[in-house]
């Protein structure tokens, strides 16, 4: 009898990229629930926006590239830069830029690098970054948290604003967006206010801002799960979190007054949903397991440095593509040691 | 409670980075005790068998041969002879298909079977063996034809011979692979075989102490060794976590001692020698009883299988036939494997014989192994790093082999890589990351073969342009001496013209002439003495020297794969 041949190992594969993506997308869904509570319709108008154009703008490339069309679309990947970046931008965004920042996220960050998998940098980040340096007024417009909101806009006028930039009557831009916790703490600070007089304000919640607290509490809880379902490792979040306390608990300590608790940094902006969701990105992080500590850590110590001295209220999106620069290299020096190998002598 | 030593000492064991827990799928095969197959209608003998230099045919067609008489046989060091599994008669020695990777047919001896099963004339068996010095059982055991029977089918002899004293000998009952379960079979069906065999190892090798590692999930093999220790021996049954690749001859020291076979380096190097339970076996036939290794156990699995379970089967049995015995096929099989599924490979059909390292045919349906899904590209995630046994960073590996960067794939150890799988099996991209290993390391060792090569060539022109300009200068100075003699034979009959030298200062040209060519020849002498004026055959000698030598080399760096998992 005649039989086909392959190569060893034949077992059945237990993991596959688009399950690996897909956990990802499911993990993410808690806290993008809430954000839409929290910050109404522009959040899933974004989210839909996003995943269709990063959808559309890969299957051009992949045709452009005599590739087929279809797997790549099936392996969820740009459907998740594609959350993650609707998710990190404002409600309130205009819809073309929504579209401009995954047109450069898939053609530019991944697929003129090769596609996924070859991308140094990643790629919602890379959009977020700019469309922050290009339209820094509407990248800073966010609308207050529902809880705290006046007016809360139905789904017609967030279309009307998204798509047509209309505003409904009697309403100004100013009206309707406010600040994001970290911005307001930093102006604040600027004004040489004293913390415990800036927390005076309704603003405020346990740790962060109201709701944004909350949003990060069911981003944590995503990230917590994929790390029991290995998903992802723990080195990545835990260190960045713990560089990030660490700096905040420092300058906390020497003074109380001028630099914010440790958890308020890791309620506020993108902290949570950083560690646990963008810098685990496995393509563009660092792969071994030293380095990955490396790679965590010093992306939380940017992001404290970058949040108390930088000209941004927020970090997340610079530091991890600093360090996405630095990844290789972080590698290159944690290579582990090999069996047979020095340390453990024999003879 | 096994793990515990008689003597009340508990031993501690170490862990390996990495590793797989996978569905062991051993109930398959365990479905009784082992089935002696059937007399076939044909053996069909390879003469590469074993790590080594392949052995030659000592029988013609049309010879009758009896069982357990040689047929075949090398002088080379590192060589196994061959057999006759049964009588018969000697139909055929040519090229058929053999159990490699390759697919590449090899030379094979032809055996039709006469039905009467007579033997030949034995051995004496050496009943007291310990009172018989090593070399004499090392000779037995060399002459035997025993090959490590783990799957790496290393000449035993040549393994028991390590120059070095051992401290520890291990004796691998480790049956990691899934599905595959001849050892555990052996073990539990005639424990007493395999513990003389140990005995015997141990008394060979004067080890320390001997340590008898066998995975926890085979608990009823782990009674049966166990309950036949003496108390007044060195002797272990140590149950071992189960976890993939325990069996793996460096996990399987590390496990045992904590400590790492040194990269491109031997286990005897920290005084430690591994040999598999049913070399042990075999090696207890041969010394107790003269028998050579002519059968062996041979697990037949798989849900393509139709009676799945063990059979004793003499070296030679077709496959096909041997699976004809287990029932024949069933559910429509598109594979089949030699060996276990992590490590074994895919046999094109299932007309090759079964050699002496052969342990398992798994013939698994579509549903039961699946095909891997086509590649995709990698997310560099991490998880082929964290399950390598060998710590190595498989994604970077597969990197740099796609790249065709072989010096990089060096950097990063390739030669250190066990080709266990494990890393293919994790990924969730299903790249075939083995295969990229293998492809690297092929592609190095023949970059190697071709630098030496030319080295060599570029050594052969340096001492013949070397060896020519020596001939040259002695020319010269002989030209130049008979000149002398001419110009010295009619004493001042001519005088000297004007301009022309005089003889001072000729005699002075040739001293200086002659200087400097037996400088050169002493400059020359420095490089490789007596290459040239070889006559054919010193030249064939020297080849034959060489050849061995190279052939020792070889057998020397694939010994320590030894003892597959």
């Amino acid at each position: 009898m005649e039989f086909q041949t392959h190569s060893s190992p034949h077992t059945s594969r237990p993991n596959r990229v688009d399950r690996v993506m897909l956990q990802v997308i499911m993990a993410l869904i808690p806290g993008t629930a809430a954000m839409i509570f929290y910050f109404g319709w522009g959040v899933l108008l974004n989210v839909i926006l996003a995943v269709g154009a990063a959808v559309g703008f890969e299957a051009l490339v992949m045709k452009l590239r005599g590739r087929p069309v279809l797997p790549p679309l099936f392996d969820l990947s740009a459907a998740l830069t594609a959350l993650l970046f609707a998710i990190a931008v404002p409600p309130l965004l205009p819809w073309w830029m929504v579209v401009l920042g995954m047109a450069f996220a898939i053609i530019m960050v991944k697929q003129m690098y090769g596609g996924l998998g070859y991308n140094p940098f990643n790629p919602a980040m890379a959009a977020y970054v700019l469309l922050l340096i290009s339209y820094p007024i509407e990248m800073t417009s966010w609308l207050p948290p529902m809880l705290l909101a006046e007016h809360s806009l139905g789904l017609g006028e967030v279309l009307s604003i998204k798509f047509v930039g209309t505003l409904p009557q009697g309403l100004t831009m100013d009206a309707i967006t406010m600040a994001t916790p970290l911005d307001e703490m930093r102006t604040q600070l600027d004004l040489n206010q004293m913390i415990s007089e800036i927390r005076t304000s309704p603003l405020w919640g346990d740790f962060g801002g109201q709701g944004w607290e909350w949003v990060g509490n069911w981003f944590l809880m995503g990230g917590i799960w994929m790390v029991y379902k290995r998903t992802i490792t723990w080195q990545i979040p835990l260190s960045f979190l713990g560089g990030l306390v660490g700096m905040a608990t420092l300058f906390w300590l020497f003074d109380p007054e001028s630099f914010p608790f440790p958890l308020f940094h890791v309620f506020s902006g993108g902290a949570i949903l950083g560690a646990f969701f963008i810098a685990t990105d496995p393509v563009t992080a660092s792969t071994t397991r030293v380095g990955q500590l490396i790679y965590g850590a010093a992306i939380g110590i940017l992001v404290y440095i970058i949040r108390t001295w930088g000209g941004y209220p927020d970090a997340v999106a610079f530091a991890v593509l600093l360090m996405n620069m630095a990844a290789p290299t972080i590698d290159y020096y944690t290579r582990p040691r090999v069996y047979g190998h020095g340390g453990v002598k024999g003879g | 409670m096994y793990v515990e030593a008689k003597r009340g000492k508990s031993r501690e064991l170490w862990t390996f980075h990495g590793g797989l827990h996978l569905p062991e799928n051993k109930t398959i095969s365990l479905t009784g005790p082992v089935r002696q197959a059937d007399l076939p209608t044909r053996l069909v003998l390879p003469l590469h068998q074993h790590i080594g230099t392949p052995a030659q045919s000592l029988v013609k067609v049309g010879q009758r041969v009896l069982k357990g008489e040689k047929i075949a046989d090398s002088t080379a060091p590192v060589t196994a002879p061959l057999h006759a599994p049964t009588s018969g008669t000697v139909i055929e020695i040519g090229n058929h298909p053999i159990p490699h990777p390759s697919g590449l047919p090899g030379l094979c001896i032809v055996i039709e079977p006469d039905g009467r099963d007579e033997w030949g004339e034995l051995p004496q068996p050496i009943d007291d063996y310990r009172s018989a010095d090593a070399a004499t059982l090392r000779s037995r055991i060399r002459e035997a034809g025993i090959v490590g029977m783990g799957g790496a089918t290393f000449p035993s002899a040549v393994k028991l011979n390590p120059g070095k004293p051992i401290k520890t000998l291990i004796i691998n009952g480790a049956e990691c692979e899934p599905y595959i379960t001849c050892d555990d079979r052996l073990m539990q069906d005639e424990p007493e075989r395999v513990m003389e065999g140990v005995r015997i190892l141990q008394h060979i090798l004067q080890s320390e102490e001997c340590l008898i590692a066998i995975e926890d999930n085979k608990s009823e093999a782990i009674l049966a060794m166990h309950n036949l220790v003496r108390d007044d021996e060195p002797i272990e049954v140590i149950r071992i976590p189960t976890i993939y690749p325990s069996g793996g001859e460096k996990q399987l020291i590390r496990i045992l001692t904590g400590r790492e076979v040194p990269s491109s380096g031997l286990p005897a190097q920290l005084g430690v020698i591994c040999h598999n339970v049913a070399t042990a076996a075999a090696i207890a036939d041969a010394v107790l009883e003269g028998k050579p290794l002519i059968s062996r156990l041979v697990t037949l699995t798989g849900e393509g299988i139709r009676e799945p379970g063990n059979f004793k089967a003499l070296i030679g049995t077709l496959a096909g036939d041997l699976i004809e015995q287990a029932g024949g096929y069933q559910n429509h099989p598109e594979q089949l494997i030699l060996g276990g599924p992590m490590m074994g490979f895919d046999l094109s059909s299932d007309t090759i014989p079964i050699t002496k390292g052969a342990n398992c045919l798994l013939c698994p349906t579509l549903e039961e192994l699946p095909r891997p899904e086509p590649a995709q590209a990698c997310i560099r995630c991490g998880r082929c790093a964290d399950v390598c046994p060998a710590h190595l960073l498989p994604q970077q590996l597969y990197w740099y082999s796609r790249a065709k960067d072989l010096e990089k794939t060096q950097d990063y150890n390739l030669f250190d890589c066990i080709e266990c799988g494990c890393c293919s099996h994790v990924c969730p991209s299903h790249i075939p990351l083995v295969q990229y290993y293998r492809y690297a390391k092929h592609e190095s060792w023949a970059q190697e073969q071709e630098r030496r090569e030319s080295e060599h060539a570029k050594q052969r022109h340096d001492d013949r342009i070397a060896r020519l300009e020596r001939l040259e200068a002695a020319r010269k100075a002989r030209l130049r001496k008979k000149k002398e003699a001419l110009d010295k034979k009619p004493p001042a009959t001519k005088k000297p013209k004007p301009g022309a030298p005089d003889k001072e200062s000729k005699q002075a040209a040739i001293e200086a002439a002659m200087k400097r060519a037996a400088e050169k020849k002493a400059k020359q002498q420095a490089q490789p003495k007596n290459i040239e004026n070889l006559t054919p055959a010193q030249q064939a000698k020297i080849d034959a020297v060489e050849q061995r030598r190279k052939n020792a080399k070889e057998t020397a760096a694939t010994s320590e794969t030894e003892q597959q998992p």
